[in-house]
């Protein structure tokens, strides 16, 4: 008798000391992206002219053929963060929760990102978003709740980003709703962008992460410099038809231009039909291969 | 054909720039909503320019006024946030959305007076001062329907004007023909903030008032000046804050990207005219349809309004 109300006690106090909170998780700790998923996308970056796959309509195809990416060697270019609904397409992250000291509820969930340090909040009090005339940030104003067992996320107040890091833009108006979802040592990061200005459709994108215990955040000190000396105000671009350069990805892949130029039709497989029926670039040039 | 045409747009900036017409609303739902940025600089928002509001131990410094309709509300949402006397207040340009309450909130504050004017005086009477560039006082002055009692009773007509008030260092800076001839931006140096007036906006595209001076060169030239007092954060994400003129408190990231739409459109503009096109082959060209999105408004701030003044301010 003795032994069970041992048994009893001690299970109580196990149950009371890491107490399951409603359908919380807990995803605290360094995880590690798993590369080969989407790797030229992410690591390397992508090549110039590669907008297949992604949603955008006509007024984002011409600003992303305008791009130059000369643009990024000004100093007020130089350090610009990846914003946060990009940085699952960098590297490792970090996520740790702060908890109101007494009563341990979950006041925020944060996540650090390697590239720029960049460290955003996800607040879980159930506080309101700012007004519109409020700053946007490259990370946004970020509130979260549980959906079972999943973290959603929900994002408004963004200066304009990208959805690649070759001229895609991602406007200042857009709102990301995000999926944090574990299973034991795996994080599936689902971000999911509409974009009223540039998207004719929501652009969804998974990334997976491993759970680490070896690995760390490593600093990632930025600081701007002149690189060349140019006029003051000069801004790198491509006047519409003379930007040879957004050629690069269909021409060494052998890829017909429409498809390489993005849309939300290229998402689909049934875009694989339409693709056989376009001229590759090998095609256009006399057959060359 | 073309000289009708820009008469017409001329004629149509001259009436939607005049601070009457653009008074001619229903203020009773509007609400002032005050937006800290500082410690002691407030953004206030309501119908209208955007104020900004700095306190201190000296008083209260106001730049730009909305209109008068909403002076009540304005005056109480300032006296929110201090009770000390109002003595300053800066235009950043002429417009009847940043001058409208100049008469009201002047008359609610004090210029502090002394040495010559009169030993026994502790104000000059004449309510707050009113500070502003000489262009803003010209230009109200030109419209016989503006009160005098909006006009600037403080002027400056060089590069720059300095004041030191509450303890810190205010710049007032003028920006020649950007969205007027007499912008000024305002550069708070101890607080890291700047007001832009509507020489940078978050909203629409740039009015580029031509019937006052404006050019689509001198908001390049602005959104520069602004670029180069701003310094940011690690991760260029905040650091110097930016008040614009109408829209969204700002930092650097907001301010290149305005200053390279209008760089890139500049330039597209340029090219066309420079290949011999001419006004209406260019609106039909569209060379902002890719901005057009985001940044296209309605009237004034619509692009027909913004190519055909970028065109024409376009040296040949």
């Amino acid at each position: 008798m003795g032994r069970i109300y041992c048994r009893i006690s001690l299970l109580l106090i196990f149950s009371m000391a890491s107490f399951s909170a409603a359908a919380e998780k807990n995803f605290s700790g360094v995880w590690v992206g798993n590369y080969s998923e989407d790797f030229p996308d992410r690591l390397p970056g992508p090549e110039l002219g590669d907008y297949a796959g992604l949603p955008i309509n006509d007024a984002d195809r011409l600003r992303a053929q305008s791009w130059s990416a000369s643009l990024i060697a000004l100093p007020e270019y130089q350090c610009r963060v990846h914003p946060s609904d990009y940085a699952s397409s960098f590297a490792n992250i970090r996520i740790w929760e702060e908890r109101e000291p007494i009563s341990e509820e979950l006041i925020a969930i944060r996540v650090q990102h390697f590239a720029w340090q960049t460290r955003r909040t996800i607040w879980m009090d159930g506080r309101e978003h700012p007004p519109e005339y409020a700053q946007h940030t490259s990370m946004g104003f970020s509130t979260g709740e549980w959906v079972g067992h999943q973290l959603k996320v929900k994002t408004t107040h963004l200066k304009e980003g990208w959805l690649r890091r070759n001229g895609v833009t991602r406007s200042d108006q857009a709102t990301v709703t995000e999926y944090f979802i574990r299973h034991d040592d795996l994080l599936t990061w689902t971000v999911i962008i509409d974009d009223p200005v540039y998207l004719d459709e929501p652009f969804i994108r998974n990334r997976d992460y491993i759970y680490s215990i070896d690995n760390q955040i490593g600093n990632y000190p930025c600081d701007p410099v002149i690189e060349m000396v140019r006029e003051p105000g000069y801004i790198p671009h491509h006047l519409p038809g003379t930007n040879t350069d957004m050629l690069i990805y269909s021409e060494r892949h052998d890829i017909p231009l429409e498809g390489a130029m993005g849309g939300a039709n290229t998402m689909y497989p049934e875009y694989m039909e339409r693709l056989q029926e376009l001229p590759r670039p090998s095609e256009l040039a006399g057959g060359q291969e | 054909m073309k000289n009708n045409m820009i008469k017409q747009f001329i004629a149509l900036v001259i009436l939607l720039a005049s601070p009457l017409v653009m008074a001619q609303q229903n203020f009773d739902d509007i609400e002032i909503q005050a937006l800290k940025v500082r410690d002691n600089i407030y953004m206030l928002v309501g119908s209208g320019g955007n104020i900004t509001v700095q306190i201190g131990a000296e008083g209260v410094l106001v730049i730009d006024t909305q209109y008068a309709e909403l002076s009540d509300k304005i005056l109480a949402k300032i006296r929110e946030l201090s009770d000390k006397p109002l003595r300053y207040i800066i235009n950043t340009h002429h417009h009847g959305d940043h001058v409208g309450g100049n008469e009201n909130i002047k008359n609610a504050g004090f210029t502090l007076s002394g040495g010559n004017v009169g030993a026994a005086l502790s104000t000059a009477g004449q309510g707050a001062t009113i500070l502003a560039h000489e262009n803003v006082l010209l230009n109200l002055a030109s419209d016989e329907n503006v009160s005098t009692e909006l006009w600037p009773t403080l002027t400056y007509f060089s590069d720059k004007k300095d004041i030191f008030f509450n303890g810190e260092g205010v710049r007032i800076i003028h920006q020649p023909n950007a969205h007027t001839n007499g912008d000024s931006i305002i550069f708070f140096r101890k607080s890291d903030v700047i007001t832009t007036g509507d020489a940078y906006i978050t909203s629409f595209y740039p009015f580029i008032d031509m019937s006052s001076g404006g050019t689509l060169q001198g908001f390049i030239d602005a959104s520069n000046a602004i670029i180069d007092l701003i310094i940011p954060e690690y991760g260029q994400d905040g650091g110097t804050l930016v008040i614009p003129g109408h829209g969204r408190l700002s930092d650097i990231g907001d301010v290149i990207n305005w200053r390279e739409m209008l760089t890139i459109v500049r330039d597209r503009i340029k090219d066309m005219k420079d290949r011999g096109m001419s006004l209406e082959e260019v609106l039909a060209a569209k060379p902002t349809r890719d901005y057009d999105p985001r940044w296209a408004g309605q009237g004034i701030f619509s692009t027909e309004n913004f190519v055909t003044a970028a065109y024409m301010t376009l040296e040949d």
